[in-house]
C-alpha cells in the first residue's frame, strides 16, 4: 500500500463525554425516528384504508382532542400547571376557525345565516370584519389563544397564583367564556354557536373526499405537533421546565424567573389547543359553547391523566383512548359514562400517577423527568424549601 | 469560573418580623472577603431567617450589602444573578433530573431564549470542572434523587459553583453526614474560599473548631457574640446561653447542641 491516494481528512473523534451520557443520543433518536415513522404510517395508511368514512371522521375529531392533550402534557406534565381551563383556547381557536368559514360560505358582503335569524342585524359587527380575510383568521386561530394565554399567564405567575388555585381559576375562566358566548347570541350564535359549515376553503365538506383531506390534515399537524413536543422537552428549556415543576423556589434562587419559564409553556399549550379548535371545526362542522366549557375541559385532561402526563405520546393515546371509549359507552350505556370516566381519572391518578405510559417505562429505564411523583399531582405536595426544624422552646 | 471579585458581606441593622414576632432583630454583622464564617446559635435563635432575608426570600428592614450592591428590596432571582448562591436546611435538587441537569440549570440562568430552545450537548467545561469538584463525575448521569444524602449536600455546592457565585451562604450543610464526608465537605469549603465568601449555619462544633475562620453567634434574633472560635468559646455569655452552661474553653466537648 503506498501513500498514491492522500490521506483521508483526520477525523476527530466525537467529543468523548467525560461523564456517561443521560441520554443513550443515537439510539433514542433512530428509536424516535422509527416511532414517527410508525405513527405516520398507522395515521396515513392504516387508518383510512381500515375504517368506514364514518369512523374516519371520528378519528379526525379524536386527534384534534390528541392535540390539546399534548399541550396539556407540556403545561401540566412537565410544567406542573393544572390548567382545568383548555377549552378557551380550543374554543377561540375553534370560533375564528368558524367566523371565517361561516364569512366565507355567505359570500362577499353576506351575512352567517344565524344572525338575521336571531340577531336581526343588518350588517356585519365589527369584530367579525376581520375574520373575513382567511390572512386574519388562519393565523388567530393560534395567535388569538395564545395571546391570551400570554396576559392571563403574565398576571397570575408573577402572582404565584399555582396548584389548586391556578386549576380553579383556570376553570372559572372556561365557565366566563361560556357565559360570554351564550349572552351575546346574536352575534356569536348563543347556545347552538356557528353550526351548519359547508365549505373549508372551495372544498365542499359534504364530499367524503373532502373529509378525507381533512382528516389528513389534522393527523399531519399533530405529528407536527408531537415533533415540537419532543424538541421542547429535550431542550434545556424543557429541562429548566421540570426544575420549575418540582422545587419552583430552588429555581429562583438560581437566579431564573420562575414565571416566565411557566408563561412559556402555557402559552405553547394554548397555541396548540387553538389549533386543535380550529382544525376540530371542518372536522365536525361546528363549534359550540358546550363543546368548549367546563365539562370537555376537564375531559381534555383526563385524557391526559390516564395516558401519562409527562411523556410526549402519552396524552396522545390517553385522549384517543378516552374518546373513543366514550363514544363507545355512551352509545350503549347512555348516562354512565360520566360515573366510569371519573372512576376512571381517580383510579389512574390514585394507583398509576405516570398514567398508561408509566407501566411502559417502569418496565425500562426510568425516563428522566418522566415520573411525577404521585404527591404532585395538583403540585399541592409541591416540595416547600423552607425549614423543617423545630425551634426549641 | 469563579468570581473575578472577591467581595465581602455587610449586614447592618437587619430586622424581619413575623406577625409581631421578631425573628431577627436588628443584626450586624460584617463578613470580610474570603472569609469562612460560621453562624452558630440554638435553634429558632434567626440563622435561617437572616440567611432567607440576605437572599430575598422574607422581607426585612435596614442593609445588606454585598460589594457596593444594596440587596434587601430586590427579588430573588436578582440578589442571585449578583453572585449570591445558597443551600437549605432540606436538600433541595431536583430530584426527577440527572445530576448533569442539575448543574446544567444551574449554570445557565444568563442563558437567552436561543440558547434554551437547543438541546445541551456533551458537558460543558465549566460543569465538568464542578462535577470532579464535588465527586460526582461517576453519577453524573444519575437521577439526582438516587444519591447519597451527602452526595445531594455537594450536588447542591455544586450548583452554587457553576452558578458562579462568590458569596456561599449554607444551611447546615453537613447535617447527617459521616464523619469522612464532614472531612471532604471541610476540605471543599477551604478550597471555595479561596476566590469566595463563605457564610456556614452549623451546629456540629467539632466542624466549627476545624474549619471556622471566624464566628458569629446569634441568639433570639440578637448577634450575641463574635469573633475568633477562641475568643466566642471563651466568650461567659455564649457558654451560657449557647452551651446551656459554662464550660472551659477548648474542651473537647462534639456533637450537636440541643
Ligand atoms: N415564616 C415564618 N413565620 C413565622 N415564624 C417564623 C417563620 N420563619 C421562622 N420563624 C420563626 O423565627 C424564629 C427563627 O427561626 P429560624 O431562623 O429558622 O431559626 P434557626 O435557623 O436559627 O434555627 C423561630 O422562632 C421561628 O419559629
Ligand atoms: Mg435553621
Amino acid at each position: 500500500m503506498t501513500a498514491v491516494t492522500p490521506a483521508p481528512p483526520a477525523v476527530r473523534p466525537a467529543p468523548v463525554d467525560a461523564v456517561p451520557p443521560d441520554r443513550p443520543a443515537g439510539r433514542a433518536r433512530l428509536r424516535t425516528a422509527a416511532g414517527f415513522a410508525f405513527g405516520a404510517a398507522l395515521l396515513f395508511a392504516v387508518a383510512p384504508l381500515m375504517l368506514s368514512d364514518f369512523r374516519l371522521a371520528l378519528l379526525a375529531k379524536y386527534l384534534c382532542v390528541a392535540m390539546v392533550a399534548v399541550g396539556i402534557g407540556i403545561a401540566w406534565g412537565r410544567g406542573g400547571m393544572l390548567t382545568l381551563g383548555q377549552g378557551v383556547f380550543f374554543g377561540l381557536g375553534g370560533y375564528a376557525m368558524a367566523m371565517h368559514l361561516k364569512l366565507a360560505d355567505a359570500g362577499p358582503g353576506g351575512m352567517p345565516d344565524f344572525m338575521q335569524l336571531y340577531g336581526q342585524l343588518d350588517e356585519l359587527p365589527l369584530w367579525w370584519r376581520p375574520f373575513a380575510s382567511p390572512w386574519f383568521a388562519l393565523p388567530a386561530t393560534v395567535l388569538l389563544p395564545m395571546a391570551v394565554a400570554f396576559g392571563l399567564g403574565s398576571l397570575v405567575f408573577r402572582r404565584r397564583v399555582r396548584g389548586a388555585y391556578f386549576a380553579i381559576l383556570s376553570q372559572a375562566l372556561a365557565a366566563a367564556m361560556v357565559i360570554l358566548l351564550i349572552g351575546q347570541q346574536g352575534t356569536t350564535g348563543g347556545t347552538n354557536g356557528l353550526t351548519d359549515i359547508k365549505g373549508f376553503f372551495g372544498y365542499d365538506l359534504d364530499d367524503p373526499v373532502n373529509q378525507r383531506m381533512v382528516y389528513f390534515i389534522i393527523a399531519g399537524t399533530l405529528l407536527a405537533l408531537l415533533a415540537l413536543t419532543r424538541q421542547l422537552i429535550h431542550s434545556r428549556y424543557g429541562e429548566l421546565l421540570v426544575a420549575v415543576r418540582d422545587g419552583e423556589e430552588r429555581v429562583r434562587f438560581l437566579g431564573y424567573d420562575p414565571a416566565s419559564v411557566k408563561l412559556v409553556a402555557y402559552v405553547v399549550a394554548a397555541g396548540m389547543a387553538g389549533l386543535a379548535g380550529a382544525l376540530f371545526v371542518p372536522a365536525v362542522g361546528i363549534i359550540s359553547p358546550a363543546l368548549i366549557g367546563i365539562v370537555p375541559s376537564i375531559e381534555f385532561v383526563i385524557g391526559v391523566a390516564v395516558g401519562g402526563r409527562a411523556t410526549v405520546l402519552g396524552p396522545v393515546l390517553g385522549a384517543v383512548a378516552v374518546a373513543w371509549a366514550r363514544t363507545a359507552l355512551s352509545e350503549r350505556f347512555p348516562g354512565t359514562w360520566t360515573y366510569l370516566q371519573g372512576l376512571l381519572f381517580v383510579v389512574v391518578v390514585a394507583f398509576l400517577p405516570g398514567g398508561l405510559a408509566s407501566l411502559w417505562s417502569l418496565a425500562r429505564r426510568r425516563d428522566v423527568g418522566a415520573q411525577p411523583a404521585r404527591r404532585r399531582w395538583l403540585s399541592l405536595g409541591r416540595r416547600r424549601v423552607e425549614r423543617t426544624e423545630v425551634p426549641a422552646a | 469560573m469563579s468570581g473575578e471579585r472577591l467581595d465581602g458581606l455587610s449586614v447592618r441593622d437587619v430586622r424581619v418580623s413575623f406577625d409581631g414576632f421578631t425573628a431577627v432583630d436588628g443584626v450586624c454583622m460584617e463578613v470580610p472577603a474570603g472569609d469562612i464564617r460560621f453562624l452558630i446559635g440554638p435553634n429558632g435563635a434567626g440563622k435561617t431567617t437572616l440567611v432567607d432575608a440576605i437572599t430575598g426570600l422574607v422581607g426585612a428592614t435596614g442593609s445588606v450589602r454585598f460589594g457596593d450592591e444594596e440587596l434587601l428590596g430586590r427579588p430573588v432571582h436578582r440578589i442571585s444573578r449578583l453572585g449570591i448562591g445558597r443551600t437549605f436546611q432540606t436538600s433541595s435538587v431536583f430530584e426527577e433530573l440527572s445530576v448533569l441537569q442539575n448543574l446544567d440549570i444551574a449554570a445557565g440562568a444568563r442563558r437567552s431564549w436561543a440558547t434554551l430552545a437547543r438541546r445541551r450537548r456533551g458537558v460543558p467545561d465549566e460543569i465538568a470542572a464542578a462535577l470532579e469538584t464535588i465527586g460526582l463525575t461517576e453519577q453524573a448521569g444519575n437521577l439526582a434523587g438516587t444519591l447519597a444524602h451527602g452526595q445531594k449536600q455537594w450536588l447542591e455546592i455544586g450548583m452554587l459553583l457553576v452558578q458562579d457565585a462568590r458569596l456561599l451562604l449554607l444551611d447546615e450543610p453537613v447535617a447527617g453526614m459521616s464523619h469522612e464526608e464532614r472531612d471532604a465537605t471541610g476540605a471543599l469549603l477551604e478550597t471555595l474560599s479561596r476566590d469566595r465568601t463563605v457564610v456556614v449555619i452549623e451546629h456540629d462544633m467539632d466542624f466549627l473548631r476545624r474549619f471556622a475562620r471566624s464566628v458569629t453567634v446569634l441568639h433570639a434574633g440578637r448577634v450575641l457574640s463574635e469573633g475568633t472560635v477562641t475568643q466566642v468559646q471563651a466568650d461567659p455569655r455564649v457558654q451560657e446561653v449557647y452551651l446551656g452552661h459554662p464550660v472551659d474553653a477548648g474542651s473537647a466537648r462534639t456533637g450537636r447542641e440541643a
